[in-house]
């Protein structure tokens, strides 16, 4: 599985994790102005060690311990971007962006239209996402749906380290808030990626990462993983086409119309709870520019409205895997 | 009445096997996470116990509570049965939230245990909320929020220090200042030396105690909850301690070195307390050791109980969202089970 960006690139075995590592030292390398900020991401190299070593090679005045205070460091990092530096805070877990909801809903998102367009506001936030380790509801949640439904921010949600890395440094690069979701169980995937040091993907591109003729798959994040193991195991009964969303906000509508023309049936899966969601958008999307290509009922594939609960048992009920993409499949092959 | 009274020899029997009861407790959890029996991640509250068990005897059984993230010394010192929340950290459905809260989420209405809570200074707010309860209906009662001290630089906390003060709401703020936030030490996280001095700006008193020690927590809370119930509003008390464990079990503790560790240790607050009552003629070792190994059984039935009690069954996770069944949820639940092969989601909607 080599995506059309890896074709004639040199590249590198690397996890999510490390991608994300790489990328914030190499954009910080190249620009001072690049600066991380948040929770324990120094000293104690990250809870989930994404930042690692950064610390030591950038110090504590680019790589920023805050206090435990995200409407503060949120609000200062949206000020930092409106006067001249390009932060990079980031959530340690996602469920914490409530704490923080005023600096990016009312400012963060609004100053640009509201001065006229007369400043940019070049902030990477990056947050983890996703339930899987036991950690219950106030550490569980996917919240990119609030971020890519709310004007003015954008939202990229990676599936693979190579999306990782070609997103994150289009996100730090780019003059817009841009919100990096990271699920947290994917950090230990690897994949290649390339090793050039201008390597980014659009902010607003899909990728196909595996072609089909009878399904398309959209998925997010570990769904996109678990989603080609589907396809694969489906190999010779149903031709299943998968597509790595990436981008949330801006939506790549015409990759997905062109997947459906061929294959006329559609799977839309993703992490957050279903009512209103991201999965939803997905939905609209594709009836608004290929309702005549659609054979079949569409289907979604996410959370049952519910918050993460503890117990393992509970928790592989509620989360969207493999299994429900495949009955997901099954219903409309 | 205070729930256990200092004064009293049975009172300070009774805190003493308290303090043991967490100690045992949180140490068990240590040993069955790094087992890999717990799920999730587990936040210990060996070496604060003082802070927990001297805070709560100074309340009464009807006072209301908010705790932490490191919230199971809370709960023992506020009377919880440690069977219950066992199976909760095991994720069992006889545990006090039913398998969905786990260790960060433990709460008991019936012992006005408004919960653990995973979110770094959320409690106090809730607690002004408790107490506003209380104002309102005109109760004979108090709130007390535990907090860290990384949490005193939390908006809402401030938030809800101001409006307790601004109402004169029968609150307490208890700061656990066990000298981290996670892995940043406090001072990266504060320019005040003293926390306590935040009442400064509420116009409220302000009190700094030796969290090693239960006597003196226990006289600063019993002082601040005259004060709130005489109607004159919150007091913001700063309890210094230390936590012997690192953050979460399995913490590399890269921010801090072992003699500090040590350092701290020297002061532990079960065996200061235990020498005192040595010293007064209420303990002798033999005793001492009697508990301590009464407890560990005690601790040990825990454990049976948590592993012997049901896992929940899948089809529960769909249950307590609302106080009556809502269509949408069920209509999903239908879809994912409209299948050909029954599958993972099973249940009868
Ligand atoms: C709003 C929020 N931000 C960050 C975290 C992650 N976190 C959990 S505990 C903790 C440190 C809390 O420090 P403190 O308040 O001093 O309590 P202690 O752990 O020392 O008992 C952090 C940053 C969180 N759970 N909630």
């Amino acid at each position: 599985m080599a995506s059309a960006e890896l074709e004639g690139q040199e590249t590198q075995t690397m996890t999510v994790r490390e991608a994300i590592r790489e990328t914030l030292r190499e954009e910080m390398r190249r620009d001072e102005d690049v600066i991380l900020l948040g929770e324990d991401i120094g000293v104690m190299q990250g809870v989930l060690d994404v930042t690692g070593d950064l610390y030591n090679e950038f110090g504590p005045d680019r790589v920023r311990d805050t206090p435990i205070s995200e409407a503060g460091y949120m609000g200062a990092a949206t000020g930092a971007a409106a006067t001249g530096l390009r932060p990079v805070p980031e959530l340690m877990f996602s469920d914490f962006i409530g704490v923080s909801m005023e600096q990016i809903m009312n400012q963060m998102a609004k100053m640009r239209y509201m001065f006229g367009g007369k400043i940019e506001m070049p902030v990477t936030v990056r947050a983890t996402e996703g339930g899987g380790m036991g950690a219950a509801s106030q550490h569980s949640g996917t919240v990119h749906t609030w971020i890519a439904h709310f004007p003015g921010l954008m939202a990229v949600t990676p599936g693979t380290p190579e999306a990782a890395k070609g997103l994150l440094r289009s996100a730090i690069r780019s003059d817009d808030p841009v919100f990096f979701f990271e699920n947290k169980m994917i950090y230990e995937q690897s994949g290649e990626v390339p090793t050039d040091e201008d390597f980014t993907i659009p902010l607003g591109e899909a990728s196909v990462e595996r072609e089909g003729e009878d399904v398309t798959v959209v998925a997010t994040q570990r769904l996109v993983g678990e989603s080609l193991s589907v396809a694969d195991e489906l190999e010779g009964d149903t031709d299943v086409e998968v597509i790595d969303l990436r981008s949330l906000y801006p939506l790549d509508t015409d990759t997905i119309a062109e997947s459906l023309d061929k294959t006329g049936r559609l799977v839309v899966a993703d992490e957050s709870p279903l009512s209103y969601g991201t999965q939803a958008e997905v939905v609209s999307r594709a009836v608004e520019d290929a309702f005549y290509s659609l054979d079949a009922p569409i289907q979604r594939v996410g959370v049952p409205d519910t918050h993460i609960p503890f117990s393992p048992s509970l928790e592989g009920e509620v989360l969207p895997d493999g299994d429900d993409v495949r009955n997901a499949i099954e219903r409309i092959a | 009445m205070p729930s256990i009274d200092l004064e009293s020899e049975q009172g300070r029997e009774e805190a003493l096997r308290r303090m043991l009861t967490i100690r045992k407790f949180d140490t068990k959890v240590g040993e069955h996470f790094a087992d890999g029996e717990i799920p999730g991640f587990v936040h210990l509250y060996v070496g604060e116990e003082a802070v927990g068990v001297g805070a709560c005897a100074a309340l009464e059984e009807d006072d209301y509570i908010t705790s932490t993230h490191r919230g199971h010394g809370h709960c023992i010192a506020k009377g919880l049965d440690p069977n219950l929340m066992m199976a909760e950290v095991f994720g069992k459905r006889e545990g006090y939230c039913n398998g969905k809260g786990g260790s960060m989420h433990i709460a008991d209405m019936d012992a006005n245990m408004l919960g653990a809570n995973g979110i770094v200074g959320a409690g106090p707010p809730l607690g002004a909320g408790a107490a506003l309860t209380i104002n309102q209906k005109g109760e004979d009662r108090v709130a007390l929020s535990f907090l860290g001290d990384g949490a005193v630089a939390q908006g809402q906390v401030h938030e809800a220090v101001n409006l307790a003060s601004a109402w004169d709401l029968p609150l307490i703020l208890l700061v656990e200042n066990n000298q981290y936030g996670e892995g940043t030490p406090v001072s990266d996280q504060h320019n005040l030396e003293k926390l306590s001095d935040t009442a400064g700006a509420y116009d409220i008193p302000g009190i700094h105690v030796d969290g090693m020690d239960i006597t003196a927590v226990n006289e600063a809370v019993a002082e601040a909850r005259e004060h709130a119930r005489n109607g004159k509003g919150p007091t913001f008390i700063e309890a210094d301690t230390y936590r012997f464990h690192g953050h979460f079990e399995g913490d590399e503790e890269l921010y801090r070195d072992e003699d500090e560790v040590e350092e701290w240790r020297k002061r532990d607050p079960i065996t200061d307390f235990s020498e005192r009552l040595i010293d007064r003629d209420e303990l002798t070792e033999e005793k001492f050791e009697e508990m301590q190994a009464e407890i560990e059984s005690e601790i040990e039935d825990a454990i049976a109980y948590a592993k012997d009690a049901d896992e929940p069954v899948p089809e529960e996770a769909y249950d307590d969202m609302f106080s009556a069944n809502v269509p949408d949820i069920e209509r999903f639940v239908q879809q994912a089970n409209a299948r050909t092969d029954g599958g993972t989601h099973g249940g009868e909607f």
